[in-house]
């Protein structure tokens, strides 16, 4: 993939970093039908999303179509500190997946 | 009754089919250990309890005021409701994130690391009005808080 589907934010403030992240992906529940052919589009979404700050897993997101197209994801935690890397992988039930890293600022 | 102990029995057969097909594909697409760990049972559920006892273990929990629910009173459009959940409990293990009136309630569901905060704000659909329940399990302990959402257009549907 030439360009990444994350992007990631982290920031540092009084010991607690937050995180806040953008994927780019049509999360397709498996239950909408195309107007046209009035037939069901197969379910494509994101099963996990793993969080690690170092080699700690920070956050492990389970999500099902639920969660809107291209989602957002915040979370926080503590002992970060300026220049620690995150990085963050997904999953979809496709297989499909894909991952980044982020500086902390 | 008889029709309806019949009718479970074969939900129940055909989800542990599904369970089975799933981990096929799964293996010979992508042999990621990841996939096993999703919740299928949880996820595909139709009912808030009976996604949470597939989740947590169990469908009790206890209403708390300190878990706070932000979203929207009124979602314009329910393909996209912004859900914050914050808690000032301690010790947060879990926070799960349920619509309660979508064909699967259950929206995403968040395991906490060591250092984590309960803290976690995403997007989620809502498929007509009703509660948003987050559900935070802390210490072995269930609690849980919930904020009505109306939708004025859906977002499941086509």
């Amino acid at each position: 993939m030439a360009k990444s589907t994350i992007k990631i934010r982290a920031k540092v403030k009084g010991g607690v970093t937050t995180v806040k992240c953008l994927i780019t992906h049509p999360m397709e529940t498996g239950t909408r039908k195309d107007k046209k052919t009035k037939k069901l589009i197969p379910a494509h979404f994101i099963q996990e999303v793993v969080c690690t700050h170092g080699a700690n897993p920070v956050m492990t997101a389970h999500w099902s179509g639920g969660v809107s197209k291209n989602p957002y994801l915040s979370f926080k935690f503590e002992g970060g500190k300026k220049g620690d890397a995150v990085s963050i992988s997904w999953t979809d039930n496709k297989g499909g997946s894909d991952s980044a890293t982020a500086k902390i600022s | 009754m008889n029709t309806s102990i019949k009718r479970r029995v074969f939900l129940k057969g055909s989800m542990a089919a599904g369970v089975a097909g799933v981990a096929v594909s799964a293996g010979l697409l992508a042999p990621q250990a990841v996939l096993a760990a999703w919740n299928e049972k949880a996820f595909h559920a139709k009912k808030v309890d009976e996604a949470l006892s597939n989740l947590m273990g169990s469908a009790a929990s206890t209403p708390s005021g300190d878990i706070k629910v932000k979203a929207p009173d009124i979602a314009e459009n329910g393909a996209v409701v912004p859900v914050t959940v914050s808690t000032s409990i301690g010790g947060v293990e879990s926070i799960a994130i349920l619509a309660a009136n979508n064909p699967s309630p259950l929206a995403a569901a968040f395991d906490m690391g060591k250092g984590a905060q309960g803290y976690v704000a995403t997007r989620i659909k809502m498929g007509k009005t009703g509660d948003v329940i987050a559900v935070v399990k802390a210490g072995g302990k269930m609690y849980s808080a919930r904020k009505g959402v109306k939708v004025t257009i859906g977002g499941c549907g086509g």
